[in-house]
């Protein structure tokens, strides 16, 4: 179905190549994952396929890439347009119309087809992916997941063979993500789609892929072979991966399900251990204390009176799914919205009350889009000028960056970065002036497995000097990793606050991987997991 | 009779015929300065507005025009007042005190006795533009603009596109904007400081820019002008024929709406520029052979809409040829004369609230419809 023949990306500023000498066949009907860190060329390798690189990126490509007979040297990007469906990072941004209808018609009405075949597609469509009730709705007002399936049918009904998604779940709550991965099985199953798929969180979709294709990037060699073979040698698995790498299961369980069945022996093993984690009573003193607290936007209540009290080397984390108060939580705690009714006081002051200058030396915050918070043309100058605005000794937020992420050079422009290096950007500026109470918004959206990590050495280390911090994550596995406590909200209302064990464990939707092979046990990671064995050893 | 036919059948009317409808009751409106008429073509536009609008987010879109038309009348009596000259009158409302100014504006009075004839003359100038206005509020409060966007021709279709994106990134800038200064008080900048305008601009600028190159390469992945294989010199001929075709449909309608005799000039170059610029949308329309999902249909009650504005126009061009005087009012504090046919003329406009379609109730929408008719009955 397609063929890449030897094919090597140049863009047209960069020294080395983006891909090189990659050869490839994707049969019909399978569901490849294509997996390697940011950077790696994931994207521009989802780009060959219907032409958008070179033509519409400019660049050179070598060898050739052969799309449903189709040479992509000579089909421009439109004229693949009925072959390979193509879906982007952002759905929003790809939308022309503003309702789904004529967003799901906009495709086909440029191919020319005939009225009556549109409108019957266009109901098909629908059907298909469980749009119909949305069908007049405007297209700004819909959720993450609805938005990702809608520009999923916007594809679909041109009918393509070929369906290529880039990072489909990756800024999606568990639930949206699963609402969305379902579609595609479905599609794969069904209809017999061809489907390739890049995507950072493994865990989500490496049980779906009938083939893993692994881009080790800096000029390595591309590999691809069935998903249990290429976890086996990827430097980037899930944690139910790892877990049954360490314990030497085999088959590899590549899903929660292959996990527990065969996890019977060392949920045995593990019992007569208790949990690993620090007992709750081990807390600091009280840092930002949240009381009763409303906040409305135009009369339409975010938060309907929350209690929360952080404290100094605790790590929270804030759960529940999109539009549940999380980010308006955060944002009242930095006076960044006004509150209605209650009380928000970090370190004894209200931050409503005080000038910003003097706010971000008590509290700082991380927001969802971290560049928003740069703006300078370097990254030494953007350390610069956070040395000037808190007062602190020249080259100390440097510092910090270089701890956080080593080998950047001085004039990179903030926006080259990696989203790694960029939220550690962020992170060192926020952290330069030296507030106790940190809190980050979606820290992980976008992060590799490699970034993660580093993040999560990161929070480990400001927690164990005393900072409180707060983290608003969809992300279970991090929360997992780094959170001490998990305060769950639903509907601006706190609905379980407690140990991290004891609130994910039992969820459906909170739980990690590990705890959801290991259940009822308290173990979360592969880390617990290896520690525990070792005491029962 | 096709269902598209039947004025009781929900659906949503053609947005060219509301547009044609308040265009005409606007024609209207540019040949009077009589209170009476005028204020009845607001009386006429409101009604129907209230009659026919939908709950889209542009549905309020009257009440804002309404706003700016009352303030516009206000800044204009306001004007008149401080810069009025005895010369527009002897009846003398009140005596602001005089400013005096140097020798070389000496056409120019600031201050000075305020006479009720300069202020109600004012009044009925600003009268005028504002029920123009209030006719073009109520055409965006009734039809939506990216329909309309959608209904242009395939020559036009680019234009069109470019003015549909442009109408959604312009609330996304907004809050773009908006985030971005939320963040620069997060890194210790206090609003409002000179610096803080090019480190707001630069980000969203840059955040626009990324969007459209990504909004560019989803639109090439979805087949986007994949149909246009036109060769340069006939779209240059296109070009050509609909700018000036749509260049002197601008001079021919000024000239024809001008009223100061020229309006013989003005028709023959209306109707040379609608001819052009027809040309040029035929011979466009060859080149792109894109088809339409679920066009809106144009049958008997847009027809029905458009005629009713149009006669209200021709009611009044009517009455401007034959006995012109009735339209003005001769001196400012004369009671102004009610011309039957030009009011009659003017009714017919009510004509949609009854034979345009009832608005169709939305999918999902039906349990936010409930607050707004109980707020519109209130």
């Amino acid at each position: 179905m397609i063929r890449f023949e030897r094919v090597s990306v140049t863009y047209a500023s960069a020294g080395k190549p983006a891909l090189s000498d990659v050869t490839l066949d994707i049969d019909e009907g399978e569901l490849v994952l294509v997996v390697g860190r940011t950077g790696s060329g994931k994207s521009t390798l989802l780009r060959t396929i219907n032409g958008l690189v070179p033509h519409f990126s400019g660049g050179t490509l070598q060898g050739r890439v052969v799309v449903d007979g189709r040479d992509t040297r000579l089909f421009r990007p439109r004229d693949l347009a009925d072959a390979v469906g193509f879906v982007g990072q952002d759905p929003l941004a790809g939308f022309v119309t503003d309702r789904v209808e004529d967003e799901l018609a906009y495709g086909m009405e440029s191919l020319s087809l005939p009225p009556q075949v549109m409108r019957k597609r266009v109901e098909e469509t629908l059907d298909v992916l469980g749009l119909a009730d949305l069908r007049q709705r405007a297209l700004a007002d819909l959720s993450g997941g609805q938005r990702q399936r809608v520009a999923i049918g916007s594809v679909l009904t041109m009918h393509p063979r070929v369906l290529v998604l880039d990072e489909p779940t990756s800024a999606l709550d568990p639930q949206a993500s699963e609402e969305v991965l379902a579609t595609l099985q479905r599609l794969v199953h069904d209809l017999g789609l061809t489907v390739v798929i890049a995507e950072h969180r493994l865990e989500r979709v490496v049980q779906y892929a009938d083939r893993v294709v692994y881009l080790p990037g800096a000029g390595g060699r591309v590999v691809s072979g069935t998903p249990r073979d290429m976890m086996r040698v990827s430097e980037l698995t899930p944690p139910v991966v790892e877990l049954g790498l360490w314990a030497g299961w085999a088959p590899l369980p590549l899903s929660v399900r292959e996990a527990r069945r065969a996890a019977g022996g060392l949920r045995a093993r593990l019992t007569e251990n208790g949990s690993p984690r620090k007992p709750a009573s081990d807390v600091g003193t009280a840092c930002t204390r949240v009381e009763e607290l409303v906040v409305s936007y135009s009369g339409v209540p975010a938060l309907r009176g929350v209690d929360l009290v952080t404290r100094h080397g605790q790590v929270t984390a804030l759960m529940g799914r999109n539009g549940a108060g999380k980010s308006s939580l955060l944002a009242a705690m930095v006076g960044l919205v006004p509150v209605s009714s209650g009380r928000v006081e970090v370190e004894g002051i209200a931050p409503n009350s005080v000038r910003p200058a003097e706010l971000m030396r008590r509290v700082g915050l991380v927001p969802q889009e971290p560049a928003d918070l740069l703006y300078a043309d370097t990254v030494s100058g953007e350390c610069e000028q956070a040395d000037r605005d808190a007062g602190a000794a020249s080259g100390s937020c440097r510092h910090l960056f270089s701890a956080l992420a080593p080998g950047v050079p001085d004039e990179v422009h903030p926006r080259d970065l990696s989203e790694g290096q960029r939220l550690s950007l962020v992170l060192a500026v926020v952290m330069n002036s030296g507030p106790a109470q940190l809190l980050l918004d979606e820290p992980t959206r976008g992060l590799d497995y490699t970034a993660k990590r580093r993040l999560v050495t990161a929070i480990r280390a400001l927690a164990s000097t005393g900072h409180a911090i707060v983290l608003a994550t969809h992300d279970v596995e991090l929360v997992a990793e780094v959170a001490d406590r998990v305060v769950v909200l639903a509907d601006g209302e706190v609905v379980a606050d407690g140990p991290t064990a004891e609130v994910v464990v039992a969820s459906p939707a909170f739980a990690p991987q590990v705890a959801k092979v290991l259940a009822p046990g308290p173990w979360l990671t592969v880390a617990d997991v290896v520690t525990a064995a070792g005491a029962a050893s | 009779m096709r269902a598209a036919a039947s004025l009781t059948l929900p659906r949503a009317l053609h947005p060219g015929a509301w547009w044609l409808w308040a265009l005409g009751l606007a024609a209207a409106a540019s040949r009077t300065t009589n209170p009476v008429l005028l204020v009845l073509i607001i009386a006429v536009t409101g009604f129907v507005v209230t009659a026919r609008r939908t709950d889209d987010p542009w549905a309020g879109a009257f009440s804002a025009f309404l706003k700016l038309s009352l303030v516009l009348i206000a800044i204009r009596v306001v004007l008149q007042a401080l810069l009025s000259r005895s010369s527009q009158g002897v009846t003398v409302l009140f005596t602001l005190p005089e400013v005096p100014l140097p020798s070389w504006l000496a056409g120019v009075k600031l201050g000075g006795a305020v006479t009720a004839e300069a202020v109600l003359t004012a009044t009925y100038a600003g009268l005028q533009l504002a029920t123009i206005l209030c006719c073009v509020g109520a055409a965006n409060a009734l039809a939506s603009a990216r329909r309309l966007l959608a209904t242009v021709p395939g020559a036009l279709y680019e234009a069109g596109v470019a003015c549909v994106v442009a109408l959604s990134f312009a609330p996304q800038l907004v809050t773009d904007a908006r985030r971005i200064r939320q963040a620069h008080r997060l890194r210790g900048h206090s609003p409002r400081r000179l610096a803080g305008l090019r480190r707001t601009a630069m980000p969203v600028l840059e955040g626009a820019l990324d969007r459209s190159i990504e909004l560019a390469a989803a639109m090439d992945a979805r087949g986007y002008g994949r149909t246009g294989n036109a060769s340069p010199s006939s779209r240059r001929i296109t070009t050509a024929l609909v700018a000036g075709g749509l260049l002197s449909m601008c001079v021919g309608g000024y000239g024809l709406l001008d009223g100061s005799g020229a309006q013989l000039r003005g028709l023959p170059t209306l109707l040379l520029g609608t001819v052009l610029a027809g040309g040029g949308l035929a011979v466009g329309g060859r080149r792109t052979q894109r088809t339409r999902y679920r066009p809106d249909p144009w049958a008997l009650p847009e027809w029905l809409v458009a005629g009713s504005g149009l006669s209200a126009a021709v009611a009044l061009f009517a009455t401007a040829a034959t006995t012109p005087a009735v339209l003005t009012v001769p001196s400012p504090l004369a009671l102004p004369a009610v011309p039957v046919a030009a009011v009659l003329g003017i009714l017919v406009g009510l004509l949609p609230a009854v034979v345009a379609p009832p608005v169709p109730h939305r999918v999902g929408a039906v349990a936010s419809r409930q607050p707004r008719t109980a707020q519109v009955s209130a």
